[in-house]
């Protein structure tokens, strides 16, 4: 029994570093005090998180990924969550329709969809605009939410609402104090999702950037083919950092309402 | 000042309602009028419509056909945030992510009263269930009986002038049933509030209620009081879902205006006839039978049913007997304290006068419908 305890520790340990080992690479490479992405890496700098922190090309295409991605969090989720009611709350058949549809964007190929998208966007002036990115991510990012919201709109217990309704409340009031605390964890992962989706969405961004708007994974694309200094990896720390907070966060966060 | 408020019961007046699922009657010309401060219960088997007529009063569904006044106006079209009624559901429903103190308040914020007013009242509507002690627990710490304590307080807290309760105490065992019982009781005497109350438990109907209405099939085939019901049945329906009672069948004939029928080759007279031509059943109710020994002395007048034991219960304040009849139905017999005792296997006979006995127009379905 022991043994196979053991077994399963070692197994699981070995899944583990099979996982992270790409983060683990990146890590020391952006130490690398050569200009270059060979691993080992050789000596130590700052150098490339300066680079990253000061170079123009840089900056302003992580201050555009961000901003794009907390349009099409807040978009994504607002529709999204809109949708997960209609998808949940009618009659069957057409809930599970509405959901196929709906999830479209995750099943089919990103080359198709970005193909399209580019089409439509040279004859509506769309590329390389704010106001094209986030629509497109939007799309991409709505069937995120609409799974995240759906699952917890399924546990909700529906009949909440219908004794908040008997106590006086009318139906935005029901909304509003029973069913979207209730469902929040849903719909802030749901965003969360979304958020993700856009920033690091890479395959329609090459299509529709422009010289003049540049999200960060098309960025870190054309710095790999063209410059191939280590500052990729540098951004692929910080990144790193950033996603292991909000995730300590939110298991923190989870534990203390867990608690209650 | 911790005395609960006392606010005037509002009356409810149904009339010839129904309830249509498409095709489905759930609901059929109902008539039901509750006086104002009235402990009503609405008691019936399952799928029989009380559930259904709840949601009416509560506004949950609308009415396919028919009226309905709450305190003297029709409330067609008013939805139930409207209508100003306190709901306490079988299954709690009590606001998880809130506090109790939280969940009673609740109807009182969306009444705009707020602080010290607020509070007192919370304060109060707790001390009345005997919970202001966990207003600070969710309701995921509190058992059941304690969360369905909290939904009470929580639909009284805003005085409404009518409780409509759907099986509060179904998921709960029958010792917490029972002291719940006696406290919705207390509670209702102490409000003066209209009580509209659904179980299919009829024990629990008779101790809670001033008048049942026994509904059957999407029908109400009596209201009355539970003296009322067990006493006077109007059906067979109502004769069997209100207590113990065996039903005797056989060939009748009409003698002096009284009907007598042989059952199990024995003739026995019950008072009067039926109006119209339905055939007759007679009612029997356990505590009217004696037992005796055959051959015994007869009492002149006395009805008698010959039979074997076929089970015989000690049951502390008496004996329950079951014995069957010469035509194979089974009687219930409760014999009081001191009477003679017998064993399985006896022979004995059923003693009973003509007074003893409700006749009734037989009804199939007060068979098919009793589980
Ligand atoms: N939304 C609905 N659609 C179709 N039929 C329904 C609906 N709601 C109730 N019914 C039917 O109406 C009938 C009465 O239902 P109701 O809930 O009033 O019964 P009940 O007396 O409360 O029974 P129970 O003791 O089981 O709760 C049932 O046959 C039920 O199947
Ligand atoms: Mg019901």
């Amino acid at each position: 029994m022991s043994f196979s305890r053991v077994f399963l520790g070692l197994f699981c340990l070995l899944v583990a570093i099979l996982l992270l080992a790409p983060t683990l690479v990146v890590i020391p490479m952006s130490f690398n005090g050569n200009k270059s992405l060979a691993f080992p890496p050789v000596g130590f700098t700052w150098a490339w998180y300066e680079n990253f922190l000061t170079n123009p090309d840089w900056t302003t295409s992580f201050t555009n990924s961000l901003v794009i991605a907390l349009i099409v969090a807040v978009a994504a989720t607002v529709i999204g969550t809109l949708a997960a009611f209609g998808v949940t709350r009618a009659a069957s058949r057409t809930g599970g329709l509405l959901r196929a549809l709906l999830i479209t964007p995750m099943v089919v190929p990103g080359v198709v969809l970005a193909i399209g998208i580019y089409a439509v966007y040279l004859d509506a002036h769309l590329v390389g605009t704010v106001a094209g990115f986030a629509l497109a991510h939007t799309m991409l990012a709505i069937p995120f939410v609409l799974i995240a919201v759906q699952a917890s709109l399924e546990v909700f217990d529906r009949r909440l609402e219908t004794a908040a309704a008997s106590l006086g409340a009318g139906r935005l009031t029901v909304f509003r104090t029973v069913t979207l605390p209730l469902i929040l964890p849903g719909i802030l992962s749901g965003a969360l999702f979304a958020f993700i989706t856009s920033f690091d969405e890479i395959i329609v961004a090459l299509f529709i950037t422009s010289p003049y708007l540049k999200t960060l994974p098309v960025q870190i694309y054309s710095s790999i083919t063209r410059d191939a200094d280590p500052t990729v990896a540098a951004v692929g720390t910080l990144l790193f950092l950033a996603t292991s907070l909000i995730i300590i966060a939110g298991l923190l966060f989870g534990m203390r309402r867990g608690r209650t | 000042m911790n005395a609960p408020q006392r606010s005037a019961g509002a009356a409810i007046e149904i009339r010839q309602a129904s309830k249509r699922y498409g095709a489905f009657v759930a609901l059929r010309d109902i008539d039901l009028h509750i006086r104002p401060g009235e402990f009503m219960t609405l008691l019936g088997p399952s799928g029989s419509g009380k559930t259904t007529t709840l949601n009416l009063i509560a506004g949950f569904t609308d009415i396919s056909s028919g009226a309905l006044d709450i305190g003297g106006k029709s409330v067609t079209g008013l939805p139930s945030h409207k209508r100003n009624i306190g709901v306490v559901f079988q299954h709690y429903a009590l606001f998880p992510h809130m506090t109790v103190g939280k969940n009673v308040a609740y109807p009182l914020s969306l009444r705009g009263i707020r602080g010290d007013d607020r509070e007192r009242r919370v304060k109060r509507a707790l001390d009345m269930v005997k919970m202001a002690d966990f207003a600070h627990r969710y309701p995921n710490e509190l058992s059941g009986g304690q969360q369905q304590r909290v939904a009470l307080a929580r639909a009284l807290v805003f005085d409404p002038p009518l409780l409509l309760m759907d099986e509060p105490l179904g998921a709960l065992d029958k010792k917490l049933r029972e002291w719940l019982q006696l406290e919705i009781k207390r509670i209702h005497r102490e409000l003066g509030t209209t009580f509209v109350y659904v179980t299919h438990d009829q024990e629990e109907a008779l101790v809670l209620s001033d008048r049942i209405a026994v509904f059957n099939g999407g029908r109400i085939e009596q209201i009355g009081t539970g003296r009322e019901l067990y006493d006077n049945p109007a059906t067979l329906f109502v004769g069997r879902f209100i207590g113990e009672s065996t039903v005797l069948r056989g060939a009748s004939e009409i003698v002096n205006g009284d009907t007598v029928m042989t059952v199990g080759g024995d003739k026995i007279v019950a008072h009067g006839r039926l109006d119209g031509d339905a055939s007759p059943v007679i009612l029997l109710r356990p505590e009217r039978v004696a037992l005796k020994r055959p051959g015994s002395d007869a009492v002149s007048g006395e009805n008698r049913l010959s039979g074997t034991v076929a089970e015989a219960i000690y049951l502390g304040s008496g004996s329950k007997y079951e014995v069957k009849l010469k035509d194979g139905t089974i009687a219930v017999v409760r014999a009081p304290l001191g009477a003679a005792d017998f064993a399985i296997g006896d022979a004995v006979d059923l003693t009973f006068t003509p007074a003893d006995l409700t006749l009734l127009p037989d009804d199939a379905s007060a068979d098919t419908t009793l589980t």
